[in-house]
């Protein structure tokens, strides 16, 4: 069961072949037979998991089950849950449980998914490794020696060692595309303002967005399905249709025109991933589609330009941490100053504090002109470099990062870890879709393939990542973890 | 831009952290290297163009002017670390 | 002796009346349970999401039509970060650069009946913080939020006021023109307008300021007033002996009537303004606008005027009864009624608003209906009652003893007495009964006569139970005194 996609598993469901409780068992039972040493769960909400289980095969008793019903699946722990603790991966939140649902939580609650728990990732969403975590490293599937990527690597490692066959993440700055990429899995961060991010713990407001991680772009097209849509409790959220994602895969790719940015196969690209994404571009010619060379040329100012607006938002976003109204509080604290600071200095890790440093800095006077302001400026030519691209060809392909994934403790320099971003940071200024497939193995680590759209283009980018998955099997790949303990 | 400790020092009481000097040391270094790469911005030229905070450009929507909240108090208090009569305590606040 | 002059600009915070909080569904009704209605929203839960109250909007707009202010069609929210217990996010929502109104101008009235125009620079739209109770909890400060979220319209003037009188003018005219448009309750005693002060002085004939202090949270026109009057003279003491004016924040104490420094070490404080990223710009177009603008209600100068050049009524009594809304609209309800503007706008003023301010009243809860007291007034109009009379039924209308002037009237037969003969016959029997009067009116110089002559009417209106028509009474009693002389 733990090798099947959820459309597989939908329809094993649906024809009986197993109930909902024996998967969430087996599912369960796997977890806590291989979760110790991979570590891409926070939380495993066994309990809950059982009773939605049952109510999932009770509705289905009663002939009312939907597409989802009955599928197991994870959650970053980023995303409020009920009853449930929230960490957002750090010590700040340790003790806090939430008090009501995340927009997408009570989307998939409907659709009577059924959540085995919460997965890892790094605190607040910031970083690129899971390495960040209050709750330790995340260790990647593929080798365990390696990195999962980040934020989102539980996630990613948790889907990828057959642990859930689908899990949320959210996407900042490449945080669902990245690990997806490292962990040969497909993940897709839709347009900004496409799935609500009410209840998501928010880390840069105007780039934070959530988004499916699974096996194939098909059943990623079903979870996003469920979750995009308009909530009035967002006011950055779009009010526009939802398609019908799973319908529009199968569309053909004759006269597709993808455009291949060449800042995106430049220095710093690792030769084997670049030979890999080549082939992948050869595949979709042989589709039919037609490819050019196209310049993105504000690419190397998107580093910088996140650098200055992510931590900035966080700054301002961080400040509800005091210690008075949730999340930890020192000791004893002598007087209110001293309830902030050393409830703040002990509840955050390293990289948010340098982030809220970072942020706090460039805010404030003096300096807000020559950062904030300027890298809002770069951020629409950023966009503009976009919005001409996408006037030219259908979509971007290129590689999803520059190397597949690293060793743990490979980057200490913070600098050296923005800069594993390059090439999925300026999708976020940008706002547009991007999804993440694999796309070959270095190594027997694994390449992700990055497609890029226009704004709410979501349809073709998971049109043309499955039509990809039609005729290539690096998504049917599995790791060698948990395959000898199965 | 040259970062100095002070810097430092001052960002993290804006922004209530608290920092013993070997910490604010490890940032400046840190920090430093931050805003260098930031200050390639600086390369970039942007005049006549406009600032942008939204990737989309919409506009914000109005909510009916309706109460739809209930009071919610005790659950939201279970996490909070220090409450009496309904209030959050926190250390005296001198005016 | 150096002449100085005062420059006054205020900051008022009118809380707007809105059901909900301006980004939340929580309720914004005073005086509930401590936290009861601070919402997942209010307390800055993580992951919850601010969305623009409509009505906070309208009644923003709707202030700045009437202030004639220019309404700019975008306006933005902006983060204003600082640490504090009352505010839950460590950050306050409001708008710094694009304020939702630009520059307009309010129209004071000074108590010798001039006119002066004070610029209002903007006024802007934002969250208010909740309230730290000081009272001992083991030596804590207690935290309510109810209050975090409600939302406030900071109106900002120029500093275009000359004196304290002008300030409180000032502050009177934004409550009147709140209050006509129904956008807040006006209540200061409640914290629903709160006002800083930034008051400095500078020697007469100078261009340049003078270093001015702010003067927080004085919230009540009275107090307004001393404050200003407190740091005019403490700064002018501070300056002729040498000193220099510091540029700080200072606090009224109501009780010692002084101001006094709030912090001894002048934080530096650096709000990082940014726009708010969880909030998308506001974009008002003319449609919106024009709608708003065409259901204003007359506002409190309109009103004035209409008083002075439709009813006829002096520029007094015009600038009294339109000073606030409930003033206004109960006079209107008593001049409808009676149909003698002059007459209502004398029986508001006189009888009925010296009972109001005997018993301590707000007009909102006065016995007396507009209606009812235009009935009365109607019946003194028809000559049915005289006044006297008439003082008689207003009483007995307040202490409930009737449901109109007509029952009461009737009850009491209180009836206008006009048949002459009746008169005649009633002043007949005091000239009889009162042979010692008589004699001295007789004796007296005739231009002292006048004056005598209110005994008599006095002895007829009591036999009269007062309801004889007292001008028919006066010029009876003189034609028969007269003969006798």
């Amino acid at each position: 069961m733990h090798d099947m996609t959820l459309t597989e598993l939908a329809r094993a469901l649906e024809a009986g072949e197993f109930t909902s409780r024996q998967l969430t068992e087996s599912l369960l039972e796997r977890i806590k037979r291989l979760d110790g040493e991979l570590n891409s769960f926070i939380s495993v909400t066994a309990e809950q998991a059982l009773a939605a289980a049952d109510a999932a095969d009770a509705a289905r008793a009663r002939g009312e089950a939907g597409p989802l019903t009955g599928l197991p699946l994870a959650l970053k722990d980023i995303f409020c849950t009920e009853g449930v603790r929230t960490s957002c991966g750090s010590k700040m939140l340790d003790n806090f449980i939430a008090p009501y649902d995340a927009n997408v939580v009570e989307k998939l609650k409907t659709a009577g998914t059924v959540s085995l728990g919460k997965t890892n990732m790094d605190e607040f969403a910031m970083g690129s490794s899971n390495e960040n975590s209050y709750y330790g490293p995340v260790k990647n599937p593929w080798d365990l020696s390696a990195v999962p990527g980040g934020s989102s690597g539980g996630s990613a490692a948790a889907v990828a060692a057959g642990l859930v066959p689908a899990a949320l993440g959210t996407d900042t700055g490449g945080s669902i595309r990245q690990p997806a990429a490292f962990c040969g899995i497909t993940g897709l961060k839709p347009t900004y303002g496409r799935v609500s991010r009410y209840g998501m713990v928010a880390y840069a407001s105007s780039l934070d967005q959530a988004g499916p991680m699974a096996r194939t772009a098909e059943d990623c097209a079903l979870l996003l399905s469920a979750i995009a849509g308009h909530d009035l409790r967002d006011s950055t959220s779009v009010a526009r249709g939802v398609p019908d994602y799973c319908a529009e895969l199968g569309a053909s790719l004759s006269g597709l025109k993808i455009g291949l940015p060449k800042e995106y196969f430049g220095d710093g690209l690792d030769p084997a991933v670049e030979s890999a994404i080549r082939e992948a571009v050869k595949v979709y010619e042989s589709l039919g589609a037609t490819v050019q060379e196209v310049s993105l040329p504000h690419t190397h100012h998107a580093i910088p330009a996140y650098y200055v607006i992510a931590p900035a938002e966080a700054s301002s976003n961080l400040s509800r941490y005091d210690g008075v109204r949730f999340g930890h509080r020192c000791d004893a604290p002598h007087d209110l100053e001293d309830l902030y600071k050393r409830s703040r200095a002990e509840g955050f890790g390293d990289e948010v504090k340098r982030r809220i440093l970072i942020g706090t800095h460039t805010l404030s006077e003096g300096f807000f002109d020559a950062y904030y302001k300027k890298a809002q400026q770069v951020r629409r030519l950023i966009r503009q470099d976009f919005m001409d691209a996408f006037e030219e060809v259908d979509v971007l392909m290129g590689p999803s990062t520059p190397t597949p994934a690293f060793d743990l403790g490979a980057n200490k320099d913070p600098v050296s870890m923005y800069l594993q971003d390059i090439y999925t940071i300026a999708i976020n200024l940008a706002g547009i879709p991007g999804i993440s497939v694999p796309a070959g193995a270095v190594d027997g680590r694994p390449v992700g393939l990055q497609i890029l759209g226009p704004h709410f283009a979501e349809s073709q980018l998971l049109n043309v990542a499955h039509q990809f998955q039609q005729v290539t099997d690096w998504h049917q790949q599995r790791p060698a973890f948990g395959k000898e303990n199965a | 831009m040259a970062l100095e400790p002070q810097d430092v020092k001052r960002a993290a009481h804006l922004a209530r952290l608290g920092l013993d000097d070997t910490d604010a040391d490890r940032y400046v270094d840190d920090l430093t290297r931050i805003l260098e790469m930031a200050d390639q911005l600086q390369a970039v030229d942007t005049d006549g163009v406009a600032p942008l905070a939204h990737p989309l450009d919409a506009t914000q929507r109005l909510r009916a002017d309706e109460v739809t909240e209930t009071d919610q108090r005790e659950r939201f208090q279970r996490n909070a670390p220090a409450v009496e009569n309904g209030l959050y305590l926190v250390p005296r606040v001198v005016e | 002796m150096m002449q100085w002059e005062t420059v006054i600009g205020l900051e008022v915070h009118v809380q707007l009346a809105t059901r909900s909080k301006i980004f939340s569904g929580a309720s914004t009704a005073f005086g509930a349970e401590p936290n009861s209605q601070a919402c997942a929203v209010d307390l800055g839960l993580p992951g919850v999401l601010p969305v623009l109250n409509e009505s906070a909007v309208a009644m923003a707009v709707q202030f700045g039509l009437g202030i004639d202010a220019e309404i700019p069609e975008v306006s933005i929210f902006d983060r204003k970060n600082y640490f504090y217990p009352d505010l839950p996010k460590g950050y306050q929502t409001s708008q710094m650069y694009h304020p939702i109104v630009g520059p307009g101008e309010v129209e004071i009235t000074l108590d010798d009946g001039d006119t002066k125009r004070i610029r209002v620079h903007h006024a802007h739209l934002e969250e208010d913080a909740g309230k730290s109770l000081h009272e001992d909890f083991h030596g804590m400060t207690g935290v309510d939020l109810n209050r975090a979220g409600t939302p406030l319209l900071e109106i900002v003037s120029e500093p275009d006021m000359r004196s304290a009188k002008e300030a409180a003018a000032y502050l009177k005219a934004i409550h009147s023109i709140v209050t006509y448009l129904g956008i807040s309750d006006g209540n200061m005693a409640e914290g629903s307008m709160r006002c800083d002060v930034n008051v400095s002085v500078r020697p007469k004939g100078q261009e340049a300021f003078g270093t001015r202090a702010e003067i927080k949270n004085v919230n009540s026109f009275r107090f307004v007033e001393r404050a200003i009057a407190f740091e005019v003279e403490r700064q002018i003491e501070l300056l002729e002996d040498g000193g220099k004016v510091v540029q700080e924040t200072r606090l009224y104490d109501p009780d010692a009537d002084e101001t006094r420094s709030m912090r001894t070490k002048e934080e530096a404080n650096d709000y990082r303004y940014f726009p708010c990223p969880d909030l998308l710009p506001v974009v008002l177009d003319d449609a919106y606008v024009d709608h708003l603008r065409s259901s204003l209600p007359e506002l409190p100068a309109e009103k004035r005027a209409r008083f002075q050049s439709e009813l006829g009524l002096s520029a007094y009594d015009a600038g009294v009864l339109s000073a606030t809304r409930a003033m206004a609209d109960f006079f209107e309800g008593v001049k409808d009624v009676c149909g003698d503007a002059k007459l209502a706008a004398n029986w508001v003023q006189g009888e009925f608003a010296g009972r109001l301010n005997k018993e301590g009243l707000e007009i909102a809860s006065s016995p007396v209906s507009a209606t009812q007291l235009g009935e009365l007034v109607a019946r003194v109009k028809d000559e049915t009652i005289n006044g006297k009379a008439a003082k008689q039924v207003f009483a007995a209308l307040w202490d409930g003893e009737g449901d109109s002037a007509d029952a009461i009237i009737e009850a009491r037969g209180l009836k206008q007495v006009t048949d002459s003969g009746a008169i005649e016959a009633m002043i007949d029997q005091v000239i009889a009964d009162s042979p010692v009067q008589v004699a001295q009116y007789r004796d007296a110089e005739p231009d002292k006569r006048g004056k005598m002559i209110g005994y008599f009417v006095g002895q007829v209106m009591k036999a009269s139970r007062g309801t004889a028509n007292p001008q028919q009474v006066n010029g009876l009693l003189k034609e028969k005194l007269d003969a006798l002389c």
